[in-house]
This record gives structure tokens, sequence and C-alpha cells, in this order.
């Protein structure tokens, strides 16, 4: 897919997340606008996958994991927009009886999601054990993970980085979206996260670094963790993203981490994201 | 049932065993042990199947995960360490991506109650039944011996969907059948009564097969029916037994907050009040000594079960 044709992917999945949002006045826009690019980049573009027979044990492709559970509209949007479930389900975000609920579940049934994710920490864990599984079975295909920056405060998040560079997982690419916020406020304040690079590279993991909200550079590393799996090491992407990417009022600020935006505030942001292949 | 004691045995060998035979028998069971793989006798199993066996250090939130994101493949991880880290220090790991995420993961966890002895209640764990059974989808087993922990072991390898599966440190008498095959959520009969029932579960059935003679003496004809699994309890056995006896006495190595007896006292102020005992722990934690003086004081023994069947049969009358 060329760049121009993911960049209007993601203009659209953006427009469904403010629409999904603004619908049920609740969920999470901001980190879900941040890492829209880098999941529009896996799933239309670099992820090897089969959309149409949705499979729960991912064997012979590649899986992905959210574990920051809450950007779960974008998950959504993508999920739908790449086929795996009809994007009129969408309107049902966060409404009694959906399929949709506020954090990703496997408890409704909805194709595409495979762990229940959004207690935080708990995602790069399952991907290194999904990716254990795929080389018991032989199975060459990759397992993608995306976290946030604010996740990495977890211990748990410690105890998996040790792990697969440890035990040589190296069929693993974890992304973290470094938009450097979290709901309290800046990574840097609440909880200086410091040097994620250096912390990871001590680990040992293969540390890349790309701007999250740039296509090119997205599909591009995504394309060179691939070239280089199967080397020893775990791979991990610091994406620097910006929260709000796409809405310029709800950028540079960590004050739509967790808030809907209200009727005027919803047209402001539509006004800016092109409707490319039709809201649903 | 014969109470005929084979030989003296810790049920986390029995696990132990359990577990190499599951592996056996499929080639998708594998294990993850956070450092303690001698406690959970989880050596064999690593020997015959190292690429199958996951070390994972000390760190059981992160086993958890893996073992979830394993099963996903169709693989039938199991965990392993102590109950008191395979519960408390994983709840939320087990609440999300197990329990409510419905995944084949099956967590053993050993060296459960007073009888862990001389470490003390930091590692003592009395609350895991509760915490376990509270959750959805979530089988809890607590066989009682050695030969019924193995095939507890083998069932839940070939059941699908998450289980709790505890067990303990000592040695203990091993008296049911060696290959009876475990039938998960069935109730085993051990004696047939007619002026109490006691249910016991875990290492407090063998304190309970010892009170048998004693209450025969006294002129009590009493039931005993091992409830090896708590969740989904036997309701039906139950009420089956209680229906005839009208009184009841529970036995647990655990508080009585969240435990057997609390599962049993539902089940019955909502079918078939009456009067009832309970064998356990009281709201307190517990503490250093030899697991047979820690029984004592913590009143799990024979006696105490003794007294307590005294105490409800004198209540029904």
């Amino acid at each position: 897919m060329t760049i121009n044709e993911l960049e209007r992917i993601a203009s659209q999945v953006r427009r469904d997340i403010i629409r999904m949002v603004h619908g049920c006045q609740s969920g999470h826009p901001g980190g879900s606008l941040g890492a829209t690019d880098i999941v529009t980049a896996l799933y239309f573009d670099q992820m090897q996958i089969d959309p149409a027979h949705f499979r729960m044990d991912g064997n012979g492709e590649d899986m992905f994991f959210l574990s920051n559970g809450h950007i779960s509209p974008m998950f959504y949007s993508i999920l739908a927009r790449r086929g795996y479930f009809p994007v009129s389900e969408l309107a049902t975000f966060r409404r009694l009886g959906t399929r949709l609920q506020g954090h990703p579940t496997t408890a409704e049934g909805l194709p595409g999601v495979r762990i229940a994710s959004g207690s935080l920490g708990q995602g790069l864990s399952v991907a290194v054990g999904a990716a254990q599984a795929k080389r018991l079975n032989g199975d060459k295909h990759l397992v993608f993970v995306l976290m946030g920056d604010g996740e990495q405060e977890e211990g748990q998040i410690w105890e998996a980085a040790m792990y697969a560079p440890a035990k040589g997982v190296d069929n693993l690419v974890a992304i973290i979206d470094y938009n450097k916020k979290q709901i309290d406020g800046p990574t840097d304040e609440v909880l200086n996260l410091g040097d994620l690079r250096a912390k990871y590279e001590a680990f040992g993991w293969n540390v890349l670094e790309m701007s999250g909200n740039n296509m090119q550079a997205v599909v591009n590393t995504l394309k060179f963790a691939r070239e280089n799996a199967f080397q020893g090491a775990p791979q991990l992407i610091l994406a620097h993203t910006e929260m709000g990417f796409g809405v310029d009022f709800m950028m540079g600020t960590h004050k739509w981490h967790g808030s809907a935006p209200n009727d005027e505030q919803a047209a402001n942001a539509l006004s800016q994201l092109q409707e490319t292949i039709g809201d649903y | 049932m014969d109470f005929t004691i084979q030989n003296n045995k810790d049920t986390r060998s029995g696990f132990g065993e359990g577990l190499l035979e599951a592996g056996r028998r499929n080639p998708k069971v594998v294990a993850f042990c956070a450092d303690l793989t001698g406690s959970l006798k989880m050596g064999d199993f690593a020997k015959e199947f190292p690429e199958r066996f996951f070390q994972t250090g000390i760190a059981e939130a992160n086993m958890i995960n893996m073992a979830a994101g394993m099963a996903l493949s169709g693989f039938v991880p199991f965990t392993g360490t102590f109950a008191a880290f395979s519960t408390g220090r994983v709840y939320d790991q087990i609440r999300q991506s197990v329990a409510y995420s419905n995944k084949n993961v099956k967590i053993a966890a050993s060296h459960a109650g007073v009888t862990l002895g001389e470490d003390g209640a930091t590692h003592q764990i009395l609350e895991d039944i509760g915490m376990m059974k509270m959750l959805p989808n979530m089988t809890v087993i607590v066989p009682c011996d050695f030969n019924q922990t193995k095939n507890a072991t083998i069932a839940a390898a070939e059941y699908e969907g998450p289980v709790y599966l505890r067990f303990g440190r000592p040695k203990v008498p091993n008296f049911t059948p060696v290959d009876e095959k475990f039938v998960i959520g069935k109730a085993q009969m051990l004696q047939e009564g007619t002026d109490v029932t006691i249910f016991a579960c875990g290492h407090l059935v063998w304190k309970a097969v010892q009170a048998l003679p004693i209450l025969k003496e006294m002129g009590i004809n009493a039931e005993l029916i091992n409830i090896h699994t708590i969740k989904p309890l036997d309701v039906e056995a139950v009420l089956k037994s209680v229906a005839k006896t009208r009184c009841v006495v529970t036995a647990e190595e655990h508080q009585r907050n969240g435990g057997l007896g609390d599962s049993i006292a539902q089940v019955l102020a909502l079918n078939l009040p009456c009067p009832m005992e309970m064998v356990a722990v009281n709201d307190v934690f517990g503490q250093s000594g030899t697991p047979d003086e820690l029984m004592k004081a913590y009143h799990l023994d024979t006696p105490d079960i003794v007294e307590a069947v005294k105490k409800v049969v004198a209540r029904k009358q």
C-alpha cells in the first residue's frame, strides 16, 4: 500500500475515533489519535494477517496485542476498517450489550481481539508468551505489541523486559507509544521514565526509534524490524508520537487522555480530519 | 472406601507425577515455573521435555501472562509456584488475562495453608480458595492426597478452561485409589452415614477419616464427602446428603471467610437451612511451627472435627 493510501486510512480512523468517543461521551481520544499511524501501518501494510478468517490461535500469521487497552477506539476502528467486523458496529462503542467494550475483551467474541487488556503492564508478557508459542510451533511469523509510555511505570513490564532477551525471544517487536503524557500529566512530572532507550538496551533489546506520526518513517521502521527479526534479540521501537495528533486543540496537552469532546469540539475536530473512505 | 494407607507422600509430588504424565499424553502441555522447580516437583517434566519447560525466574506476574499468551496458540500451560504467589501476588493478572479472557491456563499452587510450616505466615496462604472461586470462569480444585493430586493434574490438563489446583508441602497418608479417574466437579463419597455430613477438602479429608471411628464409638454415624472441587460445587451431592443427615460440618485448611464452608453454607442457606459448624482458620494469620503443631494450634485436627460434629448434632436435636 502506498504511503498516501495509508494516510487516507489513518485520517478516516481518526474521524472514527472522534465520532465514537463523542457518540458515547466517554473514552480515550488523545492516545488513540497519537497511535493511529503506527497501528494503521501494521494492519494495512506490514502485518501478514487474514482478517476474513480470524483465528484466535494466530497460527500461521502475525499477531498484534494492544497492552494499553484504553486506546480501544483506535484499535476497534482499525479492526473494522480492515474487515474483522462490520464498520457499522463502531456506533455501538461503550454502549450496553456491545462487543466494543470500553477496554478490549474476548468475552463478547469480537473478531480481532485475542485477550483482554486495560489493566496495564500485562501485554508485553502476553506477547512474549505468544512469541514463544510460535517458536515451539516453528511458525516464522512475528508478534507485535503496543504499550503506552506511562505503562512503563508498571513493574511487570520490567519482568518481561528482562525475560525476553534472556531467553532469546527474537520474533517479537514491542512498540512504545512515546507521547510523554499520561492521565495525571507529563510523564516527566508524574514519574520520570528516564532514558528508556538505555534501559531497554541494558536489558538486551535492540532498540529502534521512529517518528510515530510520520507514515513513511513508521513503515520504514517496521520493515526494518521485520528484516532484523530472528537474530537472537527482541526489538523495541520507541515511537515518538504526539497525543491527540491530527486535532490541533487535542495536541500538546494531556487533557484529552480520557475525556470526550462536546458537540462543538467534535465538529471542530472533524473539520480538521478528512473523510476519505466514508464515515460509519 | 478403603482407608488403608498405601504410603505417606506429599501432594506436590502427586502434581509432579501428574504433570509428567499429562506431558507424555499431550505434546501441547507446557510448564512455567518461577524459580521453585524443586519445591513444585517439576524437575522430571523439565528434564523430559526441556523445550516445553520455561524457567521464568522470580517473576510471577510475567509468568501468568506468558502462560495466557501461550495458551492462545493451543498449548496447555501449567504455572508453578507457591500458592501465596500463585494468587494474591498475581490476582489482577489472573483476573484480566486468564479468567476474564477465559484462557486455558492451569495454575498449580503448592505449599498452601499452615502445613507449609516453619516459613510462617508470609508464605502460608489461607485466602487463596476464596480469591480464586470468586473469579468467573475459574475452576478450583483441592485434592486430598498424592494419588488424587496426580489424577487431578491429569484431569486439569484434559479440561478446557482456567483451573486453580491447590496442594501442599508435607507428606500425608495416601489412600485414594492409584489410577482413579478424577472427575472435576463430582464430589467423592468416602463414607455413607445418617447423622451428620462432614464435607472436607485437602489435608482435612484425612483428618476427617480419622474422626470416623471415634464418632462411631460415640454412636454417631457420620457421612464423609470429599469436596475436591470447590468450584463448580457438586450442589446435587451436597443437597442429597444433607437432606438425609440434616446437619453439617465443613473442614478445610483455609480461612472460614471465602472457603469451602462458605460455599456449602451458601447452598444450604438458599435451599436447605440446617445447623452447621465450620472447622477452618478464623480470621487470623498463621505462624512458624511444624505442620502438625500448626494444625493443632489452629484447630484443624481430628479432635476439632469430632468436637464440631458433637456440637452440630446437639444443635440438631
